[in-house]
């Protein structure tokens, strides 16, 4: 057994097989493609669950109901839905006037909401089930702050949104102006009024098959 | 310098010879050309620790270590993340399979001799990775705060506070002072990947030390012509490759087929410090070290007796007094060996079982068998055992 010390069982060389043999090319690619397929299969599960909790909330009901009876006409309400700000309105006649003005419409960019950012039932002037009360996704389409709310006052009583990363602006229904960078209107949610002081947010009568995913831009 | 520096591997060559590196101990290493698939169980547990790694990675993206949170982000990986279910069936089922792995190969390792000279160190490392995987497996085990989870820390916390001297301090720092609580939680949680990562450090040394010795082989005769070595590419890529295909569709139905075989339906309901379950028993892996220690009435004894079980292992390059390798040779320590295996095996079901009665009876039998192999067979043995002879070189068995 001494000799294992002085010589390592590795020193004996093997008798190496002639490099460059091309009788097993075909078997070596393809065990090797087989691995790599393999290797890319059990990635899948891996990167798959980098998508987190994204693909598989879709179908519970995760809709809120907000009491928007101490909201008064011209202030409005910030909550939260699905992580992001929901601004609801109570508009005066002096704001649903505004959004009437004649000359509002060249100023603006989609002022018939004809891109789809709102369900089907805020299609419509005022981008909302009834005209008095707005909910609006209060996150800018240029890139992704919080528009400010600027509260009707005796000199603009219209009211409008701006946003205070790049300058955007939109009116009171969320219709975004053209000399600004944002290039759509403000998102509307599934509402669904369930009664004169009671909203429901994710979830709407009139558009049952709208989702909140299908926009064109949040 | 064979190649030229301009070329990118003369290049690479002359500042970092990973290739050359890599060709001369992976693809031309000289391996002895008789190793039977027993030989494969190493690379099975290297490609287990690998998986058990890379989903371990991914689950603690989506993991929070706190008493409130940990079960409910456990659930939450099963039931609502993409693919979470499977990153964790893969983490879970990779465990048993590492466990199997590494019972296999070590069992190898006794039966061939493995462990005698020149190859203390590859025993010795082998068995600092085998208590690495324990702690990790033990500390991963409370991570997802279930029943089990809680009460089996709380009775190894209990078993540690135990011992003499040590063990409070021991304890108290694993802790933090307070009860089973959310700190506690976190430092299991670090713990677990702390003594993961640690076990890659350790297999690149137990690696070295194989590298440096070679391997042995069912003969226990070291190679010694160029007639006894095969290179280790395509040689035992192929055959641990074949191997590695087999363990994987085992692993694999393991996951897709039966992922609840193996887990224990109570760790599906939440740690609660009011209400200990019914019946607590360890996972498969962990089950003879906790049959030791229900088979011996006294505290600190069973405590004792069940490290003592891992611990004599280290003792066992120097126990055995026998300069013949292989049990091939060896007629009386074969049969011997057996028993260890399957006392060994007795114990683990019988800890699986409550302690009374039958149970209690093979455990104690088991326990007594399992030290006296190791205390009395091993050195003793080789005075009155006959071997049989030994071939001069390691192609003698298959002339």
């Amino acid at each position: 057994m001494t000799q294992d010390a002085d010589s390592p069982p590795s020193s004996p060389s093997c008798p190496l097989p002639e490099r460059g043999a091309r009788r097993r090319d075909v078997l070596s690619t393809v065990v090797v493609g087989a691995g790599c397929l393999g290797a890319c299969a059990l990635a899948y599960p891996f990167l798959d669950s980098l998508n987190g909790t994204a693909n598989t909330s879709l179908g519970e009901d995760d809709s809120i109901d907000v009491d928007i009876s101490s909201l008064r006409a011209g202030q409005q309400l910030v909550v939260t839905w699905r992580g992001w700000p929901v601004f609801i309105q109570k508009r005066t006649p002096e704001m649903l006037a505004s959004l009437r003005a004649s000359d509002l419409g060249q100023r603006l960019r989609d002022p018939d909401s004809k891109i789809l950012q709102q369900p089907k039932d805020a299609t419509n002037w005022h981008r909302s089930v009834v005209p008095e009360i707005g909910v609006l996704i209060g996150i800018c389409t240029h890139l992704g702050c919080v528009p400010s709310y600027a509260t009707p006052s005796t000199n603009d009583k219209s009211g409008k949104y701006s946003c205070p990363c790049h300058g955007s602006q939109f009116d009171v229904a969320g219709r975004v102006y053209k000399e600004a960078p944002a290039p759509y209107n403000l998102p509307v949610p599934p509402v669904t009024m369930m009664s004169a002081t009671h909203v429901r947010i994710g979830q709407s009568k009139g558009d049952p098959g709208f989702s909140i995913a299908s926009i064109q831009q949040i | 310098m064979s190649k030229p520096e301009t070329s990118p591997t003369g290049w690479l060559e002359a500042r970092l010879p990973i290739v050359s590196a890599f060709r001369r101990e992976y693809v031309d290493f000289a391996m002895p050309r008789n190793l039977n698939y027993l030989w494969n169980f190493g690379a099975f547990a290297t490609i287990a620790l690998a998986l058990l790694i890379v989903s371990g990675i991914f689950l603690a993206l989506n993991y929070t270590p706190s008493v409130a949170e940990a079960f409910n982000s456990i659930e939450t990986i099963d039931r609502h993340v993409s693919s979470g279910w499977l990153v964790r069936a893969i983490h879970m089922g990779g465990v048993s399979m590492l466990f199997a792995a590494l019972y296999v190969h070590m069992a190898r390792s006794l039966y061939y001799g493995s462990y005698k000279t020149p190859r203390e160190l590859l025993w010795l490392t082998g068995l600092g990775l085998f208590i690495l995987v324990m702690i990790a497996a033990f500390a991963g085990y409370i991570l997802p705060w279930g029943q089990m989870s809680y009460w089996g820390a709380t009775v190894v916390i209990n078993a540690m506070n135990a011992v003499p001297v040590i063990g409070p301090a021991l304890a108290s720092w694993l802790l933090g002072g307070e009860g089973l609580g959310s700190v506690a939680l976190h430092r299991f949680y670090v713990l677990h990947f702390v003594t993961a990562f640690s076990i890659i450090g350790v297999i690149v040394l137990h690696v070295a030390a194989l590298h440096v010795v070679g391997s042995n082989n069912p003969t226990g005769v070291e190679p010694e012509t160029s007639d006894d070595v095969v290179p280790f590419h395509p040689y035992y890529t192929t055959k641990d490759g074949l191997g590695l295909c087999l363990f994987l569709m085992v692993y694999a139905v393991l996951i897709f087929f039966a992922p609840d075989l193996l887990t224990l339906a109570n760790n599906y309901a939440m740690a609660n410090p009011l209400v200990t379950p019914g019946d607590i028993t360890p996972e498969w892996y962990f089950a003879p070290f906790y049959g030791i220690l229900r088979a011996v009435p006294f505290k600190l004894g069973g405590l004792l007796l069940s490290a003592g079980s891992v611990a004599v292992l280290f003792a066992v390059p120097w126990l055995d007094r026998s300069p013949v390798k292989s049990a091939r040779f060896r007629p009386v320590l074969r049969w011997a060996l057996l028993g260890l295996f399957i006392a060994f095996i007795a114990l683990g079901v019988a800890g699986m079982h409550k302690p009374t009665g039958l149970w209690l009876g093979i455990s104690r039998l088991s326990v007594a068998y399992y030290y006296a192999y190791f205390l009395l067979l091993l050195p003793f043995l080789p005075r009155f055992e006959k071997t049989r002879p030994v071939p001069a070189s390691l192609r003698g068995e298959n002339r």
